[in-house]
């Protein structure tokens, strides 16, 4: 849906200063352009857990930072999401890669398609739902008026095969 | 320092009270048992109590501080249980490589706030009754400077030089388990304390 070039531009002109991820096969398009960037900073964890932990600790330390993982790593990283954005109230913004959305014929029957939506809708973080090119521009919004209001926030971004 | 598999242990209040009295002007946070321990000590505006944690993050919460404040030198506290949730981050760390980050962790073999349960790294866990070595774990991760102590008269005399190496920086503290009181407390809310450490991190 974005290409990387236009990912690196967008977060540039957000003021995001660190993207902290795991790439997918839809995100990991994105590397090249990330890594090669000179406005934004690639801190890559090993799980992701980590990540919004990382996140947390750079938001204390005044960047903002960004979480981009697929909802698979979504799941694995629950107790740190709800540590940083519940109990330390920080404003974490993340993008979350829907897998199968688009497309499930490599994996069919994709079980993320039945729980991502209720896992986030459980975590209580305000969250769009990208999942036509239409919709685009909603990642921008929404990550402007959770900074505004120092709410953390969530993209849910369709992908297609896993 | 210690090479030795079974090593002598060192008593925790003692053992912090020792980096607490080097480590005035850095950030540091700390978990679980030493964050019972450190909220005992004079408190540090720069200091951050990890409590509640999502445990094992504790490493994970202060590279990103390390990334975001390269100048000021940043200390994480963190548990052997802790650090048995969360090894990747051992990587994680080596590869962003903050020259300012300071990784400790307090090896006491058991999970102390649960009731001292063993750990899987334990060596009464283990079936050759061999203790897994956090220090070798850390080499093997990418750690260039990598220390352990186990005597508190090595630790006080070589703690201001093994925190002020360029990082990151990985030590293993082996100290003996504490009985009785062992949970650590929030010292606040947590909401509130976010905000005073990063009006301190600003100033």
């Amino acid at each position: 849906m974005y290409s990387g070039e236009e990912m690196v531009g967008l977060l540039v002109e957000l003021g995001v200063t660190h993207v902290v991820w795991i790439p997918d096969s839809t995100f990991g398009e994105w590397d090249d352009a990330l890594s090669e960037s000179e406005d934004l900073q690639l801190v890559q964890v090993c799980r992701e857990g980590e990540a919004w932990a990382v996140a947390a600790g750079l938001y204390l330390g005044g960047a903002r930072p960004l979480v981009v993982i697929q909802c698979t790593g979504l799941f694995e990283s629950g107790d740190a999401l709800r540590n940083a954005v519940h109990d330390y109230q920080l404003p974490l913004f993340g993008i979350v890669g829907y897998r199968s959305y688009l497309n499930s014929e490599t994996l069919p029957g994709d079980t993320c398609l039945r729980f991502t939506e209720p896992v986030l809708a459980a975590w209580d973080v305000p969250t769009v739902f990208v999942n036509e090119i239409e919709k685009k521009p909603l990642l921008g919004q929404h990550y402007l008026q959770c900074q505004q209001a120092g709410d953390a926030g969530i993209v849910l971004m369709a992908e297609g095969r896993a | 320092m210690t090479t030795s598999s079974n090593p002598s242990r060192m008593p925790l209040p003692e053992t912090l009270r020792v980096l607490q009295g080097h480590s005035q002007e850095s950030v540091v946070i700390s978990t679980m048992g030493a964050a019972r321990e450190w909220a005992r000590l004079e408190p540090s505006p720069l200091d951050f109590v990890y409590v509640p944690s999502s445990m094992g993050q504790a490493p994970s919460l202060g590279l990103g501080v390390a990334l975001a404040q390269p100048d000021r030198p940043v200390i994480v506290c963190n548990g052997d249980g802790c650090m048995l949730m969360n090894l990747g981050s051992l990587v994680t760390i080596t590869a962003a490589a903050p020259q300012n980050m300071v990784l400790v962790v307090i090896e006491n073999g058991v999970y102390e706030v649960t009731g001292g349960q063993a750990t899987a790294a334990a060596a009464s866990r283990r079936q050759d009754g061999t203790p897994l070595r956090f220090a070798s774990m850390a080499r093997a991760c990418g750690f260039k400077t990598v220390l352990e102590f186990s005597s508190l008269e090595d630790w006080t005399a070589r703690c201001a030089e093994a925190i002020t190496q360029p990082g990151p920086v990985f030590i293993c503290l082996h100290v003996e388990p504490a009985e009785g009181d062992v949970a650590p407390r929030s010292p606040g809310p947590a909401g509130e304390r976010v905000k005073r450490f990063m009006e301190a991190l600003r100033g």
